[in-house]
């Protein structure tokens, strides 16, 4: 008897091992892995290494060829455009998100309220703009702030004000790229507003009016918290990719007048492509992670605290 | 507290009519029970007294005002949902005190009240969690805490009960009774379970393709059914139904059931003279057919019944055959020996009998 175990024992342990690996292989965590790892290897690719290569490039001089160490971050803060870039950037980040959020929330709130059948075309026809590819509409939107044919000054003419200087005022070049940004990204937020009000049950506004509940207490008390992480997380990825808005900058006014309307990205390539300056441009850009770093985590994290209430 | 009436009042959804014209009174501090199957207008006739609905016609009044067009939260009435409509993001606490919050009421006011509400349902440990963190049983506590604390003149209840399991359903069914009795608030509850309107209500409002059948007192609509529908609808098991012809006897009347006929009650005669060479409907409750006694009692008629499927219960047995083609069921004793495909002498106790005209639905 002991010697058959023993003999079992002998032929066992490398089909053991043969059975682990096997396992391992059957194991859902690992198939995961297996099926994920291309995205990984593509992730890796297209995001860290180009982002250890800005590190890189960001501490060396204008030619490339010496390590600074922090030089050029050092450089940068003693520089007033930076500073500008910096206010800015949060200026134009911060102001089109709020009103693409406020405006994709009312407008959310009126798709919502169409019965069924019209509403399809509605939902349609709102997404327009955030389909068309924003180098294009901002070209169209070049054409309507035109100094000298704007068609917005040319209807503006009919009640007696301006002509304003869309791109061509400061004030009123950063309101014109905000206004473009906001157009641009608003229906973005009224479709995920809109999908996220649907899943609003329909009692808990039925409880809350037998409770006495206004419309207004209604919004307040039922669709603001049920709407809050849909909301945290719109917010947060629309912060990250207006943060790094480099289009409509771009063709609308150039960063222009005079370095007025800057934000990071448009600097960035200013400094870094235009003025042949690479590793002060890398700088430059490596300057929104930090920002949207700290965002992205207090955003986040407000989320997981509350979790599922659902 | 408050009196609702219901004045011919009509729920129209564009041309399809959901409710037609019915009257309803109910009294201050009764708890009125709508029951019937799904789709016959239950809910939406509790959801227009609630103001959730819109009157296509007609008229509600509570205490006398007519409230058509008063909107929900100025009704003064607390409603309990079927999956019971707890603010997700809100504690216990919050839920239950969210009204009197939006009324502005003093802090203490309302501390006291949701204390009050919590010990009366027995949750006062719960206050501090979130509706996910609760049983279904607990959950359908808080919004019944809910609707107490604000003490509102009617309470509403629309399938309370339908999302706990059975065992629950019936703890539930006593603790909704329970707190009633201490609160006495004018009382409207729906459900298609005709167990929970008979053993919760006052009076029950049978309801059925968006018409109020019967009105009444559970015991009245279990013995005194006005229709076939309220006949069959009330009651587990439900009715049994023969087909039956009655005929004249001289000064009686028999009633004939394919090859069997009994001679009809002599007190029951004059009532259904009238109806004497028709086709009617033979109604009676499966308590009232059971195994024969030797020493039966008056206005009993026995028969016998091949008896096709035998349920045991422990303290009654439930038989089946078939009579004049219907399927029959009955209740006999445990010990009456009855054995599927065997006859057994059965007993139908004349004095609980029904009968029904084919045409009118109507119990003569």
């Amino acid at each position: 008897m002991a010697d058959a175990v023993m003999t079992g024992h002998k032929y066992v342990t490398p089909t053991r091992k043969r059975s682990g690996f096997r396992k391992m292989m059957e194991r859902k965590s690992t198939i995961a892995f297996l099926m994920a790892l291309p995205l990984l290897i593509l992730l890796s690719v297209m995001v860290l290494y180009p982002f250890g290569y800005s590190l890189h490039l960001a501490t060396l001089n204008k030619s490339m060829t010496r390590f600074v160490g922090f030089g050029n971050f050092a450089f940068l803060f003693k520089r007033e455009t930076f500073w500008l870039v910096v206010q800015q950037s949060c200026i134009f980040a911060i102001t089109a998100v709020v009103f693409k959020a406020l405006i994709g929330f009312i407008v959310a709130h009126f798709v919502h309220n169409i019965p069924n059948k019209g509403q399809r075309k509605w939902r349609g026809m709102l997404l327009v703009p955030w389909v068309i590819p924003p180098a294009m509409s901002t070209l169209a939107w070049l054409w309507l702030f035109d100094p000298s044919y704007s068609a917005f000054n040319w209807l503006l003419s009919f009640v007696g004000i301006g002509p304003i200087p869309w791109t061509g005022d400061a004030y009123w070049a950063r309101f014109s790229v905000i206004l473009v940004n906001v157009w641009y990204g608003a229906p973005f937020f009224l479709i995920m507003y809109l999908a996220s009000l649907k899943s609003v049950p329909e009692q808990l506004y039925e409880a809350a009016a037998i409770d006495g509940a206004n419309w207004w207490q209604r919004i307040w008390f039922v669709t603001l918290p049920m709407m809050r992480n849909i909301i945290s997380i719109t917010v947060l990825f629309s912060l990250i990719v207006t943060f790094a808005n480099f289009d409509i900058v771009r063709i609308l006014t150039a960063g222009g007048p005079i370095d007025k309307t800057h934000v990071f990205a448009t600097w960035a390539f200013w400094v870094g492509i235009q003025s042949g300056d690479i590793p002060l441009g890398a700088t430059v850009s490596l300057f929104m992670f930090p920002i949207l770093a700290v965002c992205a985590v207090f955003i986040l994290r407000d989320i997981h605290r509350r979790g599922n209430e659902a | 507290m408050a009196q609702v009436s219901l004045r011919k009042v009509v729920k129209r959804y564009e041309s399809i009519q959901v409710v037609h014209g019915i009257d309803l009174d109910i009294a201050d501090s009764e708890f009125v029970v709508l029951v019937g199957p799904s789709g016959c207008g239950k809910s939406t006739t509790l959801r227009m007294i609630a103001g959730l609905e819109e009157i296509s016609d007609g008229e509600i009044s509570v205490d006398g005002d007519v409230v058509n067009d008063v909107p929900p939260k100025d009704r003064d009435m607390a409603m309990v949902f079927q999956n019971y409509a707890l603010y997700p993001h809100m504690t216990v606490y919050e839920n239950m005190s969210f009204g009197l919050r939006l009324k502005k009421f003093p802090k203490e006011e309302i501390k006291r009240r949701v204390a009050e509400a919590a010990r009366i349902l027995d949750i006062e440990d719960l206050l501090e969690r979130k509706p996910r963190q609760l049983s279904g049983g607990q959950r359908q506590r808080v919004a019944m805490g809910r609707a107490i604390v604000r003490n509102p003149k009617v309470f509403l209840f629309d399938e309370p009960l339908s999302n706990l399991d059975a065992k629950l359903r019936v703890q539930m069914r006593t603790e909704i009774k329970r707190v009633h009795q201490k609160v006495k608030t004018t009382t409207v509850y729906v459900t298609h379970d005709q167990v929970e309107a008979m053993t919760l209500a006052d009076r029950v409002v049978v309801m059925n393709k968006g018409i109020i059948e019967q009105i009444g007192a559970p015991n009245f609509l279990y013995h005194s059914p006005a229709t076939r529908f309220v006949a069959g609808f009330i009651g587990s098991p439900a009715m049994n139904f023969i087909p039956c012809k009655l005929e004249a006897a001289g000064d009686g009347l028999t009633m004939r059931l394919d090859k069997v006929s009994f001679a009809i009650p002599a007190e029951r005669v004059a009532r259904y003279k009238a109806f004497a060479g028709k086709d009617l409907t033979f109604g009676i409750r499966p308590e009232h057919l059971t195994d024969a006694h030797p020493n039966g009692t008056k206005n009993v008629a026995q028969f016998d019944a091949a008896i096709e499927v035998v349920e045991p219960m422990g303290h009654e047995t439930m038989v089946f055959f078939t009579v004049n083609g219907a399927e029959v069921c009955a209740r006999v004793d445990p010990n009456s020996g009855a054995k599927t495909g065997s006859p057994l002498k059965m007993a139908i106790q004349l004095d609980h009998m029904h009968l029904i005209d084919n045409s009118s639905g109507k119990v003569l």
